[in-house]
Order: structure tokens, then C-alpha cells, then sequence
């Protein structure tokens, strides 16, 4: 690269000195400086929860920060709000597309600025010059189509050449790539490279380090709203750049933490498993991932955020639909795949969004606990009100979910309790195999400790429990076995002693695969050669 | 301290709120009986009481299947050409006997609620967009079965179920007070009610919690369109004849504003029975006495469409989300 180091200049597009913002009292950033440098590309990662979004919504003036100063361009700036920013020339790519889907190509590119010729819109420059500037995105489409007829990823490129026109200084992609193929990812990275002849600056926000590595020159990592590290990307090692993200120093130690597991308790039936997932494969999330839960484990499920954790769930009970790949169950496969009949065959999934997935706000708790079971306390239809106490009542005691009574609101309960009363549900349906998505997040110390005893208890029945979770201390030990998904891959699977935080942040720092599917032995491969 | 006394006022104006909502269409319910009555004694006479319930009755019947329908966050603008269609198909069955006419336009009723049903569940059209469509083309097909033209009907079955009476009681109003017995039970106490509160409530929860969503949203428009044909049938002994291009017109939104007025949520997840015969009750009870002190219908249109938007605020739940 002909480029001089871009640190050594002294002037910054964009300055972010002391920043706090909190939202309720619960600090989402705190004292965060960030600098962006013309004409580099900075990577900003961190964690769900770290204060990304909250950064650059704060910066973009979306948010108004508690404290702290932003300097953009040499001035001092607080902008009202995102065109605002963008006006003054910083500009935003969201994750999902923000223009307007039913107009024109052209239109999009030009909206709010369009060309006039005597007091009307110059449709035919207008569209010329589109067309002419999209080439240079590598989009070569017929502009005058409406922009929904585009692909996901050509749309991203029209919204990014239209937030470079507007004489930007400085880019914002927040996870450009998400839904992109690798040759789109290609096209993406020379516009990048285009960027930075231009000295245009970039924020790049993603969760593939692959991506960071071949793009970025700098990083900062954040960490519960705050910058635990700034520096040059080439020379960070993978590993130390995982630990940094998740706040863990890299002891190969297993040693006894906080949580209340207890995995002797754990009794590992062999044989048939409990759960077998052969091949799962769902469009830009998952790539042939294959899984074995035996009853009376849990398997672990580990990954960075994005590696399609909660996706390998979703599509194990046909809440999202796979392309190809088998679920058999206890030795039987399923071949309708939709979440009733996973749970017909005994596989149920706790949701990791509670509020939207999980609960049924305006029922009581009485209600959300007997949802899923109703049509077996039933006869003809009729529910027996005698033997759904009973059930609830039950369940109510064991778990010790503490509400003013059976027919008290869900919404109104802690989080604790609602995720006592999801797990509730599903457990008095006498499941075989339980999918837990981050079962303790957002819940208080004391449920947190109960929901750990229960889930080793269940195992020590001899239920098949898959444990999928973003605190490293609660994965490592609580469960037997992990295996580590990235981009949707399996690369790699501890077991017995191996299971520890350093052969976690191993499996999760390994090398890039080569970015076509198919050839998975690859990653094996590689697994092997690092366990 | 002010913080204190502030902190309890909201308590109270909570508190307030919530009976409101769940007794204030009751309390004005008799609190508008006795102002009726007071203003004009004859008010609670036979004849006009029997005249009141004969107008009512269809409406609240409709009202019923709207209420599960809006319960899953739905609507049905396709009832009022239901009763259209209902009422254009029973001069042509009447040669095979009052059930024989019955089983068939029920049969119909339920087939324009299984297609709009389908469109929403399995299409995933917007209710609204579903069953506008059908709310156009059932009323153009209601006329063209009956030729463009009313037809009298005479069969005395079904001038007794429009007009007769039992033990005093109009009996379209013991064949509605049967249906509301039967959809409250079906709300409270079966599976499929408790299903379809919970959809309503949360789709997406529910169908990851394994009920059969689509299931549940094609029933609740097939009963809403079986109603509505039996609704017809009442219309048509009601008149004495059949006529598709105007009888039924308009009744999806008096059944709307009877769900809304009887406290059931347009966001769906809850389905107040009771609160819909008394939404019913009221809206026909302030039109009568209205009209029985000749205030002119522009005026009356402009007080409905006050109670109707304190109806909708009043239900409003604050504070929960």
C-alpha cells in the first residue's frame, strides 16, 4: 500500500473525547475517546451490549451525550440528528437498507438532491449519472428499476455511493457484509480501498475478524462502554484481540468461578443421542453445521456474537427454515420441521428474546406456563382448570417463581421470574431435549444461580440440554462438551479437560477459512491441528 | 414528600383507569338506561323494548365473530357481504326446508371466512386488505344470484326466527344470547380460545411455543363468517325479503364499534364477550334515544364518533410496555 501510516498525520476527521451516556442510570458508554483519521479504515468491535450502536448514534446525533466533546472535521459539533451529520459529511450505512424501496434506482441515489433542469428534475442526466457512478460500485444495473428489485447486496452499494456523493468525509458501515455473498464482499472491500485513496475515512463495524484483518488498519475494542483497546490491526494477535473483546485474560486453567454449576452432577447416557443435527444449512447464516447432544449432557455452544448460535437453535426446531440438513431425534428423523413438531417430538427451544419471542406480556403466569401443554391438560377441547393448577402450581413451587399469584401478568414479573415461567413451559411438557439460548442474560444473581443448579439437575435426569451462552464462565463450566461455531461454521469442538477458555479462545481466533462452502473437511482439519 | 403525594395520585389515576376499562362500558350502559327512561317513561314499554332488541340482535351476533377476530389482532370488513350473500342464498334453498337452507348458507358463511382466513394465515395478506376484497366481491356476487332485485320471502320458520317471539323474548335474541354463551365458553374454557388469545397477544412467541397459528387464525374467520351468515338469515325474516344490495350494509363497522365501545383492544390478545353485548347494547341504546328525541342523524353520527374515540383511548393500556 502506497499509503503513509495514517496515524502519523495530525489532522482528524473525527474526534471523540470523554463521551459518557447512560440510559435508566445504567451506563452504556463511559469516558469513551475515539479518533478517526482521514483516509483509514477503523474497526470498532466489541460484544453484544459494549456500546457500539450507542457510539455511533452518538456521534451521528442520534443520541446527545451526558459528557463528553466531538469534534468532527476540526470543530467542535453535536449534531441535532443523522442528516444533520450527514449534511456536514458524515454518513451512515445501516445494517438494513434505509432508502426507499419502491422508487427508482437513480431516485434513491438522489433523493433530496436531485438535478433540476428549469425549476423540474433532470430525469435523464439523473439517471446517465447514476448509472455512471453505480459502474464504479460495480453495480451494473438498469437504474430506472425500483430498488427492491435489487439484490440485498447491490442495494447496499447504492445506499453506499449515495452516502459517499454527498461529499462525505467519513463512512460509518455498521456491519456492511452481514447479508452480502463473498464476491460482494470483494466489491465492497475495492470501493473501501477507492474510499481511502480519497482520503474518505471509514468506521467499519463487523463481527468477522477475517473481514477486520483483510480491511482495517486500526482498532477499538470496546467493552461495557468502555475502550479497552486502541491500536494498529496488523500485529494484534487473533487471540489477544478475542480476549480483549470479551474480558477475559487468557488463563488455561479451569478453574472453579462464580457460577453454581456443578457438572459431576451430569450423567452422560451413550448410544443413540438424544438430538443429532446432520448438515444445517440456512442462506448467509449457516453453513453445514452438524451437532450430537446425548441425553444427560450439556453441550456447550460457543461463538462470538453473529456465529449463528441462535440460529443453529432456530433451525434444530424449524423456527427458521434450512435449506438442507436432518434433525433426528432419538434415533428417528424429523421430517415435518416446524417448532410443534419439534416439541411433538420432544426438542424445545428457551428463546433468547424473552419480551419478543418468549413471553406472552398481557397473559398471566398461570397461562404462559400451560401455553404449550394446553392441548394435553384437554379433553375435547375443553381445558380441565383442575389438572392446569396443578401443572402451575407445580411448577410454580419447584422453580420458585415468585409473582403475587397464578394470575398475575407476566409483563408485570422481574426478568428472573419470566424466564422461570418461560422455562416453566417447557419443562412440564417433559421435553427430551432442551435448547437453552442464553438462559441467565438479563436476569438477577440469585435466578441466575437457580436457573445453573436447574439446568444441571435436568441433565443429571438424563434430559440432552444444549447450553448456548455469551458469558465464557457459565459455558466453560457448565458444560461437558462445546462446540465453537464462527460465521456460521463449526470450526472446532472441546471436550473433557480441553474444555477451557483458552482452547475457546483458540478454536475462535483460528485461521480464515477459505470463503467458498463447501469443502467443511477443511475446518476439521484445522481443529485437529489446534486441539 | 410532594413526590409521595404525586407518586400515589398516579397510583389512584391507575387504578382509576382500570375500572374504567373493565366496568366503565357496564356503568354506562345503565347509567344511559335510566336517562332513557327518565326522559321518556314509554321508553321501557313492550312494544319499543321488543322493537330495540329486533334491531340489536343481528348486530351483536356479527359483533361476536368480530370479537375473536380482533382478539388476534385482526379484522373482518367482509361481514357485512356476508350477510348480503347469506341473504341472496336463502330464497334459492328455501325448497329444501328451513335446515336444509340453514346448513347451506352457514356452508357459505364459513367459506368466505375460510378464504379470507387463508389469505391471512397462509398468504400473510393483512386482514384488512383480505377481507376488503371480500366485503366488495361477495356483495357483487349476492346480486347477481338474485337477479339484481329484492325477493320477498315468506317461509314462516324463518319470519319467526326474524320476528316470533318466546316467553316474550324476541327469538333471534335467545338464538344470539345461545351464541354468546357458547363464544364465551369457547374464549374462557377451550384450547382453541385460550390459543387464539395468545397469538393475538404474541404471534411470534406463540408459534415458537408450538401452537398451530395458522390453525387457529383460519377457525376464528370461518366462525366470524358463520356468524355473519346467520346474522343475514335473521335480517331476512326480519324484512321479508331478500335483498342483497342493501340489507347487511355498513354492519362490519357497527360490529366494529361494538367490539371497540365494549373494551376489547384493536391490538389484539384479549376478548371481552360481556363487553361486546354490552358495546352492542349501548351503541343501540344511545342511537334510539337519539332519534326518539329527533335529533337529526348528522348530529347523532358526530356523538357516536365521540364515544367511539373515548371508547379506543379508555382502552388504551398505559404504562405495561
Amino acid at each position: 500500500m502506497a499509503q503513509q501510516d495514517p496515524t502519523t498525520r495530525g489532522d482528524r476527521v473525527l474526534e471523540v473525547t470523554g463521551v459518557s451516556k447512560s440510559f435508566a442510570g445504567v451506563h452504556a458508554l463511559r469516558g469513551v475517546d475515539f479518533e478517526l483519521c482521514p483516509g483509514e479504515v477503523h474497526a470498532l468491535i466489541g460484544e453484544n451490549g459494549a456500546g457500539k450502536s450507542t457510539l455511533i448514534k452518538v456521534m451521528t446525533g442520534v443520541y446527545r451525550p451526558d459528557a463528553g466533546r466531538i469534534r468532527f472535521a476540526g470543530e467542535e459539533r453535536h449534531f441535532g440528528n443523522p442528516l444533520e451529520a450527514q449534511a456536514a459529511g458524515l454518513s451512515t450505512i445501516y445494517q438494513e437498507v434505509n432508502l426507499v424501496p419502491l422508487m427508482s434506482v437513480a431516485r434513491n441515489l438522489y433523493l433530496g438532491r436531485e438535478p433540476r433542469r428549469f425549476g423540474v428534475v433532470d430525469v435523464r442526466r439523473m439517471n446517465r449519472d447514476s448509472a455512471e457512478t453505480l459502474a464504479r460500485y460495480g453495480v451494473e444495473v438498469d437504474v430506472t428499476r425500483p430498488l427492491r428489485s435489487l439484490g440485498l447486496g447491490a442495494q447496499q452499494m447504492v445506499a453506499l455511493a449515495r452516502a459517499v456523493q454527498i461529499e462525505a468525509r467519513a463512512v460509518i458501515m455498521d456491519e456492511p457484509t452481514s447479508s452480502l455473498e463473498p464476491r460482494e464482499v470483494e466489491t465492497l472491500f475495492s470501493v473501501i480501498r477507492e474510499l481511502k485513496r480519497q482520503s474518505i475515512a471509514v468506521v467499519y463495524v463487523s463481527h468477522r475478524l477475517d473481514e477486520l484483518y483483510a480491511i482495517c488498519d486500526r482498532v477499538t475494542v470496546l467493552r461495557d462502554g468502555e475502550v479497552v483497546h486502541t491500536g494498529e490491526m496488523a500485529g494484534l494477535e487473533r487471540l489477544q484481540l478475542i480476549s480483549l473483546m470479551l474480558g477475559r485474560t487468557m488463563s488455561a486453567v479451569r478453574d472453579k468461578g462464580s457460577t453454581a454449576f456443578d457438572t459431576a452432577r451430569h450423567h452422560k447416557r451413550e448410544g443413540v443421542p438424544a438430538l443429532r443435527a446432520t448438515g444445517l444449512t440456512v442462506r448467509h447464516r449457516l453453513h453445514d453445521v452438524s451437532l450430537e447432544i446425548h441425553a444427560g449432557e450439556v453441550l456447550g455452544l460457543g461463538g462470538l456474537l453473529g456465529a449463528g448460535r441462535s440460529e443453529t437453535a432456530k433451525a434444530v426446531i424449524g423456527a427458521l427454515a434450512a435449506e438442507s440438513g436432518t434433525v433426528e431425534v432419538a434415533g428417528k428423523p424429523m421430517r415435518r420441521r416446524s417448532p410443534a413438531a419439534a416439541i411433538r417430538a420432544g426438542v424445545v427451544m428457551l428463546p433468547e428474546d424473552r419480551k419478543v419471542e418468549g413471553i406472552i406480556p398481557n397473559l398471566s403466569v398461570r397461562e404462559n406456563i400451560s401455553l404449550a401443554v394446553l392441548p394435553r391438560l384437554s379433553r375435547a377441547g375443553l381445558v380441565s382448570r383442575a389438572r392446569q393448577d396443578e401443572i402451575v402450581d407445580l411448577f410454580m413451587e419447584r422453580l420458585r417463581i415468585k409473582a403475587s399469584g397464578p394470575h398475575q401478568k407476566v409483563c408485570d414479573l422481574s426478568g428472573g421470574n419470566q424466564q422461570k415461567v418461560m422455562l416453566a413451559r417447557w419443562l412440564c411438557l417433559n421435553p427430551k431435549v432442551l435448547l437453552l439460548d442464553e438462559p441467565t442474560r438479563g436476569i438477577d444473581v440469585g435466578a441466575k444461580a437457580e436457573v445453573q443448579a436447574l439446568i444441571d439437575e435436568l441433565a443429571g435426569d438424563g434430559m440432552g440440554v444444549l447450553l448456548i451462552s455469551s458469558d465464557l464462565e457459565e459455558l466453560i463450566e457448565g458444560a461437558n462438551r462445546v462446540v465453537v461455531l464462527k460465521d456460521g461454521r463449526v470450526v472446532g469442538e472441546l471436550e473433557g479437560d480441553g474444555v477451557t477458555e483458552h482452547g475457546l479462545m483458540d478454536a475462535l481466533s483460528s485461521a480464515p477459512e477459505p470463503a467458498a462452502g463447501p469443502e467443511q473437511a477443511t475446518a476439521e482439519e484445522h481443529q485437529e491441528h489446534e486441539g | 414528600m410532594s413526590s409521595i403525594t404525586w407518586g400515589r395520585a398516579t397510583l389512584d389515576r391507575a387504578r382509576i383507569r382500570h375500572v374504567l376499562q373493565e366496568y366503565g362500558v357496564y356503568a354506562a350502559l345503565l347509567l344511559l338506561f335510566l336517562v332513557a327512561v327518565t326522559l321518556n317513561t314509554s321508553f321501557l314499554s313492550v312494544g319499543n323494548m321488543r322493537a330495540q332488541l329486533l334491531q340489536v340482535t343481528p348486530v351483536l351476533v356479527v359483533a361476536l365473530g368480530m370479537a375473536l377476530v380482533i382478539g388476534t389482532e385482526g379484522i373482518d370488513l367482509s361481514v357485512g357481504a356476508v350477510i348480503a350473500l347469506a341473504a341472496a342464498i336463502v330464497p334459492l334453498y328455501l325448497g329444501y326446508g328451513f335446515p336444509g337452507m340453514l346448513v347451506v348458507v352457514l356452508l357459505a358463511g364459513a367459506a368466505s371466512g375460510a378464504v379470507s382466513g387463508t389469505m391471512v394465515a397462509f398468504a400473510r395478506v393483512q386482514p384488512i386488505v383480505a377481507t376488503l376484497a371480500l366485503m366488495i366481491g361477495l356483495r357483487g356476487l349476492a346480486n347477481i344470484i338474485n337477479g339484481n332485485a329484492g325477493k320477498p320471502v315468506t317461509d314462516s320458520t324463518v319470519a319467526a326466527l326474524g320476528t316470533g317471539n318466546l316467553l316474550g323474548i324476541p327469538v333471534m335474541t335467545w338464538v344470539a344470547a345461545g351464541g354468546v354463551a357458547l363464544v364465551g365458553l369457547l374464549v374462557r374454557r377451550t384450547t382453541f380460545g385460550r390459543q387464539l388469545v395468545a397469538i393475538g397477544d404474541n404471534r411470534q412467541a406463540s408459534r415458537l411455543a408450538g401452537l398451530p397459528v395458522r390453525r387457529v387464525l383460519v377457525t376464528v374467520y370461518v366462525i366470524s363468517g358463520v356468524l355473519a351468515a346467520l346474522a343475514g338469515v335473521m335480517l331476512v325474516g326480519y324484512s321479508a325479503e331478500s335483498d342483497p344490495s342493501t340489507v347487511g350494509l355498513n354492519y362490519e363497522l357497527s360490529a366494529i364499534t361494538a367490539v371497540v365501545v365494549g373494551g376489547t383492544p384493536l391490538t389484539g390478545g384479549r376478548v371481552r364477550v360481556l363487553g361486546t353485548v354490552a358495546g352492542a347494547l349501548f351503541m343501540q341504546l344511545i342511537s334510539a334515544v337519539l332519534q326518539q328525541h329527533n335529533i337529526h342523524q348528522s348530529y347523532q353520527q358526530i356523538i357516536e364518533a365521540a364515544i367511539i374515540c373515548f371508547a379506543v383511548y379508555a382502552a388504551q393500556e398505559r404504562g405495561t410496555r
